[in-house]
Parts: C-alpha cells; structure tokens; sequence
C-alpha cells in the first residue's frame, strides 16, 4: 500500500485492459497448412488436372512467344519498318512492310477513337440511365447481336454502305463509281466489331462500383453528369482499358475487312488530288496480320522469313497494349476500393 | 465488445462536455423494468440551445404499393442531435433519405406530406442546392477511389470542374478535416489514398466531405456499425461537438449510442413513428409498451 499506488492504478485503468486480466495463452506454434490428402480421390484428381491445364496453357503461350521471338530477332531488321514493300523475286529486292505496319497503327487509332467513346457513352447510357426501360433493352440485344455477328458480314454490309454515292467522299471515286474501300470504311466496320467489348467492359466495371457510392456524390449535391465525370468513368477506368485492349486485339487480328473493305493491296495507294491526310485514309491499304498472311507459303509473296518479322512486330504491338492495361489495372488497385 | 464501449462512454475523453448540472437519468428510471440504461450514464451536456430547423409534415414514402413510412411528423432541431431507432425495415433509411430528396432517385418511391427546411418545403428546392444544405453518410465508408484532399476538393469545386486551384482549396479541405477530427491524421500526407485508411479513418473522412459542403443539416445513417468500438468513440464525441453548427440526425441500431449522444429519440415501428420523446424520457420512462418492449430488448 504504497501512498501513489491506488490513484495511479484508477488513473490508467481506462487505457489498457481492465486491471487483473492476462492474455490468454497462446497456441504452440505451427505452421499446419491444408493439406489436400483430405481430400476425396477425385477432388485429387480434379485437382491434378487443373494443375496440369494451366501449365500446359502457359507452356503453349511460352512456346508461342519464345518461337516468335527467335525467329523475330534472326529475320526482324528495323529498315523493314521504314521500307515499303516492294516486286522482288528474293528476300533482299522485295523491300520491307513499312505500310503495312503503318497500315495497322492507323486503323487502330482510327477504329478506337470511334468505338471507344461510343461504346463507353452506350454502357454509361445503359447502366446509369437506361429509360425508357424498353428502348435499353433494344439497346443491349442491339449490342449483343454486334457481338455475334461474324467481320466478314461486317465487310459486305461495308461495301454496300460505302460504296453509295453520298459517301463517295471517304474514298476513290472514278467516273461517277464509288471504290467504296479505304481505310475510313475499314475503320468504321472495325469499330463496329469492337464496340461490344467495350461496351461490356465498361459496363461491368460501373457495376461493380456500389449504389452508396453514386449516393454519396449526389448527396453532396453533385448532378448525374459531374458524378459519371469524376466518379464513375475514373473508377472503372481498368475495365475501359481492357475493354479497349480486347477491342483493338479484335481490329488488329481482324482480316476478313481489311480484305474487303481496305482492298489489302501491297502498299498505301492515296487518292490523288487529295489533301495529305485525306489522300491516305481515303485510299486502300495493307495491315500487318494481312501481310503476314501475303508472305506465309501459303499467301502470294511467300517470303515466310518477313512474315515472321511481321508477326514478331504484331506480337510485340500486342504484348505493350497488354502492358500498359496491366499498368492502369495495378494504378487502380494502388488507389483500393470498397469493402461489399 | 459492448462493454468495453460503455467503458469508452464513461471516460469522456476531454473534448467531451462533461455537464456537473446534468440530472442523472438513471435516477427517473423506475427500477422493475430496468433496461441496459439504468447503468449507463449520459455523459453529454443538455444543449445550449436549439432550433427548429426541419420540419416532417405527414410524411408517408409508398415503394409501389408498400408504405414503408406511415405518416410521420418530427421536428429536428440545431444544437440537438435526434437518432432514429427502430427494428430493422422499420423505415428509418428511407425516411432519412427523403430528409434531402435521395429517394427520389428510386423510380418506385413516392412521398406524400411535406418537409420544409426553414419553413420553405424541399420540393420547391432545386435538389443538388438542397443536397448541399442537408449533406448524408453512409452505413459503409465510402470514400471516392482518390486521394484523401481530392475527396474534400471535389465537393468544395463546382459540379464537375477542376478549376480552382489545390493552393486555393486547402484552408477549406483542411478545415474539413479538422472539424472531423482527421486532420493530425492524415496532414503529412494528404495525397494518400482514401480508400487505404483505416475503416474508421474513412467514415470520418466521409463526415468531413459531408461537413465540407457546409450543410446546416448532417444526416448519419448506421455511421458506426462497420467500425470498431474505440472510431465508434471518435466519430460519437465528433457528432456531439458538431450538434451546434449542423442540426443532426442519426439512424442507429445501438440503442447505448442513441442513448449516449441523441437528446431527442424518434422509435419506429413497421413504418409508423410510435414515439418521439427526449433521449432520458424515452429509455427510461417511454410512453408506449411498445417502445419499453423494444428498448429493453424484446424484440428488435
Ligand atoms: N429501393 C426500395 N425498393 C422497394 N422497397 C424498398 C426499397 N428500399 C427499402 N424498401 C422497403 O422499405 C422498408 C423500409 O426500408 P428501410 O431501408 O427504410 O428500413 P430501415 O429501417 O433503414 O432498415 P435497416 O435498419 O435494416 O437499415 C423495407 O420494408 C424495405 O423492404
Ligand atoms: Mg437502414
């Protein structure tokens, strides 16, 4: 009984645990995991096979990339970019695919710069207003339909719509005849075809964000617009990501339009008399997935080393788009979201 | 876990004002029917004050056919805190929300009565001005996916802009976040990320953003039941210091918090507000079995 002894004890009472309790014991330590010898043989087994599915998946991408890139290293050579393809028996006379490397970077920018606002504004549109309830619904059997829809379908339904004489200014037009291919005809079938996956991208990541949140912005006063700027389209800014990465692997690998609808000729032929973008854009041209098409044994150039410095280069376009969607997604993890 | 929130309730922290005058409630209870109350102790001063700031009319809110508010008629009050109880599906959100025209964004919700906000009813103000006077949190901490001075900016800019510049908003987002009691927090680091504070750390992130917009009413629904005893405390003693500048109103399953920080209590019941009375009377000497049944814990 110590003179400052009690008051002390009242005084720090209300800070740690109440006075006299001690922690309970702890277990002895393990490091126990679950094990699956538990299991029933055919969890086992499932369980095998899965193990096995995913690892052959990543030994035939591996074998993919790694074949690729040898190949690409051994026949890739930077002046190919920069030289057009050219008429040549050898390797060495028929020049480079500088067209139609430049060929895919156009319709990938002209084709996402449509879809992609159209196809985020749809699935805002869809998730956020979606009245009169039926016309959304249209809407979404609308969308869904796109998606099924095969490009070659897309292609023909291009030549008749490009080819009419009011639309004559998007491409050569020779004696009253409306060419109807170029790459504003391709661009605009190509984005058709990505449309649907943003669209489902986009609106499954304004799903995901919870009825509170919107709430919690328009209860500061914010309107539907400021919300949807600010709030909702920054939020699933990973899912517009993939849903235009997913889009322009569609527009790059696609050939069926680029046949048809860019007239897959060897080089860039711009319309003349035409200013100097327009010249370009309203006449016909090449992609890179068509031209290794050209030059594999099986095509018209078989000149099979290019085609594999051309599908190296393809490879390598895809891979940095995957890239940098990987980079928006680990941003916005890096950013956190809410618990459910 | 209760008890040790009780305990937090007894040892006022010193911002809370400890009111020597304050008449024991316990000592009006009578002691037959004695509730949890009868022990604990309401440890906030009466209000200095108080202002008849809104007024529900006659309230009924219909979803489609189901009248999940039965004609309901408060006043709420500045410089008083008034908590909504009641069994769960009672009504108490949706009425709270039709306090600044939430609910008009469920297409099936209708109302009929009237709430007047300094005698001028609500639906004659334009909604997004009228969401600013009568600011809400949520149940779950929702803070926006950016950073902590970003979430206070976006309510003090205009509507979507970006204008305004981050040197002219800081005295606001910073008085923000004093008045919520984060600010030491978080002031090193202001472009941490919202969504990456504690849970607690949020919900009062999401007080301040709702004072930002400087309301003259803060509405609380469920503010602390996804958080822990000791931010239960925090955000408690913050809502009692605010009671003077916003008038307040808080929905609330924990019968020991509406007892502790509400000086009015609204009891609904399946739609219909049963009673209304002071925090003391309605514990202690409720008028209404009904509310005696419930705040002793028959059902709920
Ligand atoms: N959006 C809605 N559409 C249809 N009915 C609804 C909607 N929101 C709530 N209700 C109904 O209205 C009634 C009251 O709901 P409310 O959310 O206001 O209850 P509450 O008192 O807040 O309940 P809790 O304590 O569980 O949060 C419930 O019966 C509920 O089913
Ligand atoms: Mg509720």
């Amino acid at each position: 009984m110590t003179p400052g002894g009690p008051q002390a004890q009242t005084e720090e009472l209300p800070v740690g645990l109440p006075g006299g309790l001690t922690e309970p014991p702890q277990p002895p330590p393990t490091n126990a995991v679950e094990g699956s010898s538990t299991w029933s043989l055919l969890d086992r087994l499932g369980l095998a096979f899965c193990w096995f599915l995913g690892l052959l998946f990543c030994a035939i991408a591996a074998a993919i990339v790694i074949y690729l890139l040898i190949k690409g290293i051994q026949f890739l050579k930077p002046s190919m970019l920069v030289t057009p393809a050219a008429a040549g028996f050898t390797e060495g006379e028929s020049g480079g695919f500088s067209d139609a490397f430049f060929g895919t970077l156009i319709l990938g920018v002209m084709s996402l710069t449509l879809a992609l606002p159209t196809g985020v504004a749809i699935a805002v549109w869809l998730v956020e207003y979606g009245r009169p309830k039926a016309l959304a619904r249209v809407t979404e059997m609308t969308v869904e339909a796109i998606a099924g829809i095969p490009s070659v379908v897309f292609a023909l339904f291009g030549t008749v719509i490009f080819s009419s004489a009011a639309l004559g200014f998007l491409s050569r037009t020779n004696e009253g005849v409306v060419f109807g291919r170029s790459f504003f005809a391709a661009a605009a079938m190509l984005a058709l075809e990505a449309l649907p996956l943003i669209v489902a991208s986009t609106r499954e990541g304004l799903n995901a964000i919870p009825r509170h949140v919107r709430e919690a912005s328009y209860g500061v006063g914010k309107t539907k617009a400021a919300t949807t700027r600010r709030i909702l389209l920054p939020t699933c800014r990973p899912q517009i990501a993939t849903g235009a990465m997913l889009g322009l692997g569609r527009i790059i690998g696609d050939t069926a339009i680029i046949v048809i609808l860019l007239g897959a000729t060897q080089n860039f032929s711009p319309v003349e008399g035409a200013p100097f973008p327009l010249n370009y854009l309203r006449g016909a041209g090449t992609t890179l997935t068509n031209f290794v098409y050209e030059a594999s044994p099986t095509g018209n150039l078989n000149q099979p080393d290019k085609a594999y410095a051309a599908a190296f280069v393809l490879l390598f376009i895809v891979l940095l788009l995957n890239a940098a969607t990987d980079l928006i997604h680990s941003r916005a993890r890096k950013a956190g979201t809410w618990s459910h | 876990m209760e008890s040790l929130t009780r305990q937090h309730a007894q040892v006022p922290p010193p911002i809370r004002r400890l009111d020597p005058q304050d008449p024991t409630p316990a000592a009006e209870a009578a002691p037959e029917r004695s509730t949890n109350f009868v022990a604990a102790k309401r440890s906030i001063a009466a209000p200095q004050f108080s202002i008849r700031r809104m007024e529900v009319d006659k309230v009924s809110i219909h979803y489609d056919a189901k009248e999940a508010v039965k004609s309901v008629s408060l006043p709420i009050r500045q410089g008083e805190v008034l908590a909504l109880i009641g069994p769960s599906g009672c009504g108490k959100t949706t009425l709270l929300r039709s306090l600044n025209r939430l609910t008009e964004l469920t297409a099936a919700a209708k109302l009929t009565g009237s709430i007047r906000l300094d005698d001028v009813d609500i639906r004659l103000i334009e909604p997004t001005l009228l969401r600013r006077r009568v600011t809400m949190v949520f149940q779950q901490p929702n803070p926006f996916p950016m950073s902590v001075f970003d979430n206070i900016a976006y309510v003090l800019r205009e509507q979507g802009s970006r204008r305004m510049k981050k040197k002219v908003l800081e005295p606001q987002v910073h008085s923000a976040l004093q008045r919520a009691g984060l600010f030491e927090e978080v002031k090193d680091n202001l472009k941490h990320p919202a969504l990456k504070l504690s849970g607690g750390q949020q919900q009062r992130l999401c007080i301040a953003r709702a004072l930002a917009a400087e309301p003259e009413v803060l509405l609380l629904d469920e503010p602390c039941s996804a958080l822990d005893p000791q931010s239960t405390a925090v955000i408690e003693d913050l809502i009692v210091k605010l009671r003077e500048d916003v008038a307040v109103v808080i929905v609330t399953h924990n019968l020991q918090q509406a007892y502790r920080i509400a000086d009015h209590v609204a009891f609904m019941y399946l739609g219909d507000l049963v009673e209304y009375n002071s925090a003391t009377r309605l514990f202690n000497t409720p008028a209404q079995d009904r509310t005696r049944e419930y705040v002793s814990g028959a059902f709920g």
